[in-house]
């Protein structure tokens, strides 16, 4: 996805930069211009002149509002971007507020994406010089307005904790009482950044979350709950069915209901418009409807597995090859192992939905918007307008995990299509009940891979043949041009085409069926699958060899020092290789994805009837430079249970084209009791700052299934666990 | 139907199908968003709201059968002990994405409630039915021993 849509942001013309830019900027308390030395590639112009801060507001109160361009959906972005703006700032952290940023691509770009959005763990890594300079730059012109205000030399002048400081006479002010001169002052051309062993507040755990108090008091409001003067509440009526068409409807049972004030078609479905959503659910139910299911996905699981499993048999694109068959020494011992990955809803525990109202120069839309510049355009397609007159207005997103961040903008188009067939009057709110949710696509594919792989007797491994089926995110739409090079979508083989491990000869090869169901990305994306295979493959290589897991691993690893670094302090703080009692057992497993290296060291104990039970989870995570400790915990503790969730119960599955879960209590989610201890260990460094999102999510399920084979020595290597007929503690 | 409910201590007017659940009075209705829609039928959570100091889930309870019964929401809560929990909360930054912490916070205020100090095992099992899908379920237990504690030493003084 890197620089992917550059295509799509040629929308963003340049004139159009200038004037919205410019209208942002005057509606600033202060219209600060500061240079931001890392523009993006993808942006406009790399060699532009300044272009305005719009990462920082300071207000006469003395308030850092830091404007944030990624969408927090409970990862904390919010509070690292922050926190880095601070910290290069000098402002004291009880000042700091944060505020969305509009859409505005030509200025609010992901550097690593090219348009305007979060996904792959980008936020950090993406913005960290970006966000240090803009605050750097604001200091020097703080700095630059008190000394001219108190006719000393600036480099007399220091900043701590907020205020503006000349120690030689004693004078301070704060930077709300400077804001205006600050902002009178000339842009500096460079700036100097904080050696990294001056940092107070990244790396520091006294800094705390900015969204705590009002998601605890509940006062936050997320895109579920706006309420806008007039607005209607709608759901649509989907076809049952991926490829289904409507025939015909009688929306009469729905309008005789009080509440309906419209039953109106669009492309995507029938949507029932009420004054509340409980009576547009009700007018949903009593809409009777003919779908044509001609041409629509009508098969069962097992039979989508089959024709998996038979395109396993063939060779498939090349993902990735080394290494030297003729070379390769004969002998030792071969594993064969073929896994089953169904389908994966992300269900995030806000139902998705959008409101869009007409505005005097357009429309507005409000949501939780993970991916601004894509939505934003998605809107004007379906209004008939150009996307700068769609204002987006991102709120706090209860949960994503990918799913609001799709090339489709689906349920956003959805909303912007009911308010442009219900006339527009009314703003329209559409929500998604959890049975759409479930039934609406957009999973993570289901996937199957078989491995081959043979370990000498000394255990170097000799072979690898590792095959992938599964369907493309990237096929069919804007990003495939990005994410497909040579029939390989990398988003499917990525932790499977490139081993951190020695192989003699390897090759990864990859078949991406035409899909008939939606997929997108789903936390860690094709890691999710990749990790399980491959490091469940290497445990069962070490006790091929009557090796010990981790030893095998670090014997085998390439020259990767961080991530052995991560397996040794995890195998160490879990205390690998000390005995257990009977019915328990240890796994391990490490891998580095989306730039950041962990390992799990999972510990499960199994009772005399064969239940299984995560007793304790050991991680152990290298992200760089540790902006937000905390958040990395946080990160680290509810990406396992997520991944945990996965390995226990995470499955859609079709029974004649029909999806068969409608709710959690057929998609269960990890229960509170369930939820093993687990101890995060984060080791110290001074590499650039990768991202937390996905990457804690890999290593868990496989350190759990090889924690699991060793208490019991069972092997499943079809998901979830339930379905391969194991046992687990409720 | 017009209903008269106690909500959060004051009589608020609402005007709807006997037959639609709190829930959504709350939320579309009087416009409390609070109480989070998370399942729609029971097995998430997130709606919990207090019913004379009963926890019960607001997207299966009927305006019908809610009468003259104290309903509190999380605007509502109020007490030593919702203090006590949101103040660990925030304390231990629980959140993530916030949707499912009303719930979280109705629940563990509930148990705090009537029992001052609870084990592992009676917080895992009232706090079992709530999810969570971001996985803050280990700061859960940890803010609510924390609340336990901190009640114990104020009942003290």
């Amino acid at each position: 996805m890197t620089p992917a849509t550059s295509a799509l942001l040629s929308h963003a013309n340049r004139r159009d930069f200038l004037v919205r830019s410019g209208a942002l900027a005057s509606s600033l308390v202060i219209g600060l211009y500061v240079p931001i030395g890392s523009r993006a590639a993808s942006g406009p112009d790399p060699n532009a002149a300044p272009v305005p801060n719009v990462f920082i507001r300071l207000q006469p109160d003395g308030a850092v509002v830091v404007i944030v361009k990624f969408l927090d959906m409970g990862q904390g972005i919010v509070t690292g971007v922050a926190t880095v703006v601070a910290e290069e700032l000098d402002a004291d952290w009880s000042q700091v507020r944060y505020e969305y940023a509009p859409a505005n691509a030509a200025i609010y770009a992901n550097s690593m994406l090219g348009v305007q959005g979060v996904g792959s763990s980008t936020s950090i890594p993406s913005s960290w010089l970006e966000l240090r300079k803009a605050g750097a730059a604001m200091r020097a012109m703080l700095v630059a307005a008190a000394a001219k205000q108190w006719s000393v030399a600036p480099e007399s002048v220091t900043v701590h904790q907020g205020r503006v400081l000349h120690g030689a006479s004693g004078r301070s002010a704060n930077f709300g009482e400077l804001a205006a001169a600050a902002s009178k002052q000339p842009v500096p051309r460079t700036v100097a950044l904080k050696d990294p062993s001056q940092f107070r507040l990244i790396g520091s755990r006294q800094v705390r979350r900015l969204d705590s108090a009002a998601k605890t008091a509940a006062t936050e409001t997320f895109g579920l709950d706006v309420r806008l003067p007039g607005m209607l509440y709608a759901v649509l009526a989907r076809p049952p069915r991926f490829g289904a068409t409507l025939v015909s409807f009688d929306p009469a049972p729905a309008r005789r209901i009080d509440a309906v004030k419209a039953v109106v078609r669009t492309p995507y479905g029938i949507a029932v418009l009420a004054t509340d959503t409980w009576s547009a659910i009700k007018g949903r139910e009593a809409l009777r409807i003919e779908w044509n299911l001609q041409g629509a996905e009508s098969r069962s699981t097992p039979a989508m597995f089959d024709a998996f499993r038979k395109l396993l048999d063939e060779r498939g694109a090349v993902a990735g090859q080394s290494g030297d068959a003729a070379t390769v020494q004969a002998g030792g011992r071969t594993i064969e192992a073929e896994f089953e990955f169904p389908f994966l809803a992300h269900a995030p525990m806000e139902p998705l939905n959008a409101v869009v109202e007409m505005t005097g120069s357009g429309a507005t839309l409000h949501t939780g918007c993970q991916f601004q510049t894509i939505d934003q355009m998605a809107v004007a397609q379906e209004l008939g307008l150009k996307p700068e007159q769609v204002k987006v207005v991102t709120y706090m997103a209860g949960g994503s995990f990918g799913r609001r961040a799709n090339p489709a903008a689906d349920y956003v188009r959805e909303a912007a299509a009911v308010l442009k067939a219900s006339g527009g009057q009314r703003p329209v709110q559409v929500v998604w009940t959890r049975q759409d949710d479930l039934h609406g696509g957009y999973y993570r594919s289901m996937f199957m891979h078989r491995v081959k792989a043979r370990v000498l007797p000394d255990g170097a491994i000799a072979e690898w043949d590792h095959r992938v089926v599964g369907h493309s995110i990237g096929e069919g739409t804007p990003f495939g041009q990005y994410m497909i090079k040579d029939g390989v979508d990398y988003t499917s083989v990525e932790g499977a085409n490139q081993l951190p491990y020695r192989v003699g000869r390897f090759r990864c090869d990859l078949r991406s069926p035409k899909k008939t169901v939606p997929v997108l990305w789903w936390r860690s994306v094709g890691y999710t699958h990749a990790t399980f295979a491959v490091e469940t493959v290497m445990d069962d290589l070490a006790a091929a060899a009557g090796k010990d897991p981790v030893a095998f691993r670090l014997a085998a690893m390439k020259d990767e020092p961080r991530l052995a670094a991560v397996l040794k302090l995890a195998a160490e703080r879990a205390g690998w290789g000390t005995p257990l009692p009977p019915g328990r057992g240890r796994g391990v497993a490490a891998q580095k994805s989306f730039g950041t290296y962990v390992a799990h060291v999972a510990e499960v104990s199994v009772d005399a009837r064969g239940t299984m039970k995560v007793e304790r989870l050991v991680c152990a995570v290298d992200c760089g430079i540790p902006v937000n400790p905390d958040l990395i915990d946080a990160q680290m503790e509810g990406g396992a249970a997520l991944a945990l969730t996965a390995l226990f119960y995470g499955q859609i599955t079709f029974k004649d084209g029909e999806v068969e879960q409608n709710n959690f209590d057929g998609y269960p989610l990890l229960r509170f009791a369930q939820m093993p201890k687990i101890e995060v260990h984060i080791v110290p460094s001074a590499e650039s700052p990768t991202g937390v999102g996905e990457p804690p999510v890999p290593t868990v399920a496989p350190a759990v299934a090889n924690a699991l084979f060793a208490a019991t020595g069972r092997r499943s290597r079809k998901l979830p666990l339930v379905a391969a007929g194991i046992k687990v503690l409720t | 139907m017009k209903y008269s409910l106690n909500v959060n201590g004051k009589n608020r007017a609402v005007e709807a199908e006997p037959e639609m659940p709190l829930l959504w009075a709350l939320r579309d209705s009087l416009n409390e968003t609070g109480t989070k829609f998370g399942c729609g039928v029971a097995v998430c959570g997130a709606c919990l709201v207090l019913v004379d100091g009963q926890p019960v889930p607001s997207c299966q309870t009927r305006l019908k059968n809610v009468g003259r019964a104290k309903v509190v929401t999380i605007e509502g809560l109020a007490g030593r002990e919702a203090r006590a929990v949101q103040q660990a909360w925030r304390e231990l930054d629980v959140v993530q994405c916030g949707w499912c912490q009303s719930g979280q916070i109705v629940s563990a205020t509930a148990l705090l409630t009537r029992n001052a100090s609870p084990t592992d095992a009676q917080i895992d099992s009232a706090m079992n039915t709530v999810l969570c899908r971001c996985g803050t379920y280990q700061r859960v237990r940890a803010a609510i021993h924390r609340a336990a504690a901190a009640l114990a030493s104020k009942g003290q003084s």
